[in-house]
């Protein structure tokens, strides 16, 4: 090992092998912390179980579903999609966490490729929300919550959940690298993540909500989720009405996804770009 | 490429350079003038101190030369290599180590460092082994294998250079490398610097005491309100100063004018007051002598002295020197004696 064999210079901007290969290092750092810190992944599943007990056994006799149906097997699939929506505040907290404590600094001085610490990031929530996903699964077969349509279709629902996880990272990292402080970061996550999990037909079916906000949970991205995991999965799912999210949820949550995606990644990456200004 | 970038070393000159730099901070309420034409020039080989008070501009100069922030005007090149333009080679030369220890709580000693050896492109295997060394090297192998939360600040500050050298940089920046170290930690952190001098790196440092620079660096260059204001050997600046200063504290705030007045009658030089703390002080040109003879004269005007005291010159002496006011102190700042920094402190305050 000599000297001048440890310098290697890194193409300038970073080739696809490059970028490809520290990404996952990055993913790899970010990953290392759910085992260091296992208070995280316990609160987050926690959290989301504590809302199936809540809703199912405590709530759930007084929520009558149109149609008749299982509420608990009715309630699984938006408590999945809930979960993945909540993950962005993760993610935010993360970013902010790098940014502040000099982290990022660390990784900007260093050659490596630059989309690395944004894609290293997404590829992290992915990851991480697939292990979070199946235990919730696991849950919910004790509680009674069942998939109808076979190994083909639960892949599909879990693909179409791990895709939100992407999206709903890139609202992460770009609310993370915005904001002064890990409190802040928190605070503005819960503050807009709340109404749109709870505007929705997670918890309740949209005909019980006031006409009015209707189509806003018709429309939420969190309600087409779901909408398109009971479908795809067979589980109680009462339409609203005839409008047309309703009719095609899976459309319209695929539609939500290259929208999300097409507007955060460029502004977290916009944002990321102009700390060196 | 290498070769190229040897020949663009050469042609440059410098290891370090600066022309003009300016950055300006701007914010919906204010405009902070961080940089204000700023000047440098490091040769290969040598140890720069920036020596300057909280809020002078110094994290903001090494933060361009690392090219972490784009300067607004002026030029700026490390190891021949444009800090705009050829950001990305340039980075495969330096090593940085910022005011705040910027390495992961929830990683170990050696994740940490083979995260950043990866991260600089070192092969796998290379970056385990210039892992293995730099534990040994910074006395961190016991801890090796520990999170660094269980690190104390003595040892985040050594991880943290560790990862700075983790790819053998020919240039290094250290920003303020030992505020907030105790003094114990504080000579280590000396000698470590020292081997790395002896090794041929060209050093960058900043800092804000003037005893530091005196240690470390080759030549001092003082910055003041984003600018250079002086550069020189720290005998140099030191005898600019004067040398060594006489500090009387008295003990009745009311007689300090006329205590003032005493001093610079006697000692000719400027007086540095301190009402609240009721701390005057003079360059001491006749050394122990003039100390007694400030006791005297004391004395027979009936000045009452809490403590007298003959001492180096400091950086804030260096200041009242160079600028005629003293070094103003926007915010508290933690000193050299205090306890470990806070990990969590922001980027740059
Ligand atoms: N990100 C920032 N936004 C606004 N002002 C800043 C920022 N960083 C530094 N400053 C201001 O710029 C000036 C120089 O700061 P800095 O370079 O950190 O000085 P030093 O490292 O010498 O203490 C200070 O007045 C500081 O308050
Ligand atoms: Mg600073």
């Amino acid at each position: 090992m000599t000297a001048t064999g440890l310098r290697t210079l890194a193409p300038a901007g970073g080739g696809l092998r490059q970028t490809l290969a520290d990404s996952l290092i990055v993913a790899w750092r970010n990953l290392k912390r759910v085992p260091r810190i296992p208070e995280l992944a316990i609160f987050a599943i926690l959290q989301s179980i504590m809302f199936v007990l809540l809703f199912a056994f405590v709530f759930g006799g007084a929520i009558p579903l149109p149609g008749g149906g299982n509420y608990r097997e009715y309630l699984m699939p938006g408590i999945f999609a809930q979960t993945i929506v909540f993950a962005s505040a993760t993610t935010a907290i993360g970013v902010t966490e790098d940014l502040h404590k000099g982290i990022l600094d660390r990784f900007r001085s260093l050659p490596m490729a630059r989309a690395a610490f944004l894609a290293g990031r997404t590829v992290s929530d992915v990851v991480y929300n697939a292990g979070i996903l199946v235990v919730l699964m696991l849950s919910g077969l004790v509680v009674g919550w069942t998939v109808h349509t076979g190994l083909a279709n639960l892949l599909a629902g879990v693909g179409l959940l791990l895709m939100f996880v992407f999206a709903m990272s890139w609202i992460g990292v770009w609310l993370g690298l915005g904001v002064p402080s890990v409190e802040v970061a928190q605070q503005v996550a819960f503050t807009v993540l709340f109404p749109i999990t709870f505007v929705s037909n997670v918890f309740v079916p949209p005909q019980t909500l006031p006409s009015w906000l209707q189509p806003v949970a018709e429309w939420n991205p969190t309600s087409t989720l779901t909408a398109s995991l009971r479908e795809l999965w067979g589980n109680p799912n009462p339409y609203a009405s005839t409008a047309f999210p309703s009719q095609y949820p899976v459309l319209v949550t695929v539609a939500w996804f290259v929208v999300i995606v097409a507007v955060f990644a460029p502004l977290a990456v916009r944002r990321y770009r102009s700390m060196s200004r | 490429m290498k070769g190229g970038l040897e020949i663009a070393a050469v042609a440059n000159g410098h290891a370090i350079s600066a022309e003009g730099l300016v950055k300006v901070y701007r914010s919906r309420k204010s405009e902070v003038r961080a940089l204000d034409g700023l000047d440098l020039a490091v040769d290969y080989g040598t140890v720069l101190g920036l020596l300057g008070p909280n809020g002078a501009g110094k994290t903001t100069a090494v933060r361009i030369l690392t090219t972490l922030l784009r300067p607004d005007a002026g030029r700026a090149s490390v190891a021949g290599l444009d800090v705009v333009r050829d950001a990305q080679a340039l980075r495969c030369q330096i090593g940085l180590s910022g005011q705040y220890a910027a390495v992961d709580d929830n990683l170990t000693g050696r994740e940490n460092l083979w995260l950043f050896g990866r991260l600089y492109q070192l092969p796998s295997s290379d970056a385990r082994m210039r892992a293995d060394d730099l534990l040994e090297r910074f006395e961190l192998s016991d801890a090796a294998d520990r999170t660094v939360k269980t690190y104390s600040g003595g040892m985040r500050r050594r991880l943290d250079l560790a990862s700075a050298l983790i790819g053998r940089p020919r240039l290094l920046f250290l920003d303020e490398p030992t505020t907030g170290l105790d003094p114990r930690s504080r000579l280590g952190m000396w000698d470590v610097i020292r081997g790395l001098v002896r090794e041929g790196v060209t050093l960058l440092l900043t800092t804000q005491y003037l005893e530091e620079a005196d240690e470390l660096a080759d030549t001092i260059a003082v910055v003041d309100h984003g600018r250079i204001i002086a550069r020189g050997t720290a005998d140099e600046l030191k005898s600019q100063v004067g040398g060594e200063r006489i500090e009387v504290v008295v003990h009745d705030p009311g007689a300090m004018t006329r205590a003032g007045e005493l001093l610079s009658g006697d000692h000719g030089g400027d007086v540095n007051m301190d009402q609240h703390t009721r701390r005057l002080t003079v360059p001491a040109h006749r050394g122990v002598d003039g100390l007694v003879q400030v006791v005297r004269d004391f004395d027979g005007a009936g000045i009452k002295i809490d403590d007298i005291a003959l001492r180096r010159p400091t950086l804030d002496d260096v200041f009242l020197s160079l600028t005629g006011h003293a070094v103003e102190r926007a915010e508290a700042e933690e000193d050299g004696t205090s306890a470990a920094a806070p990990a969590a402190a922001g980027r740059t305050t």
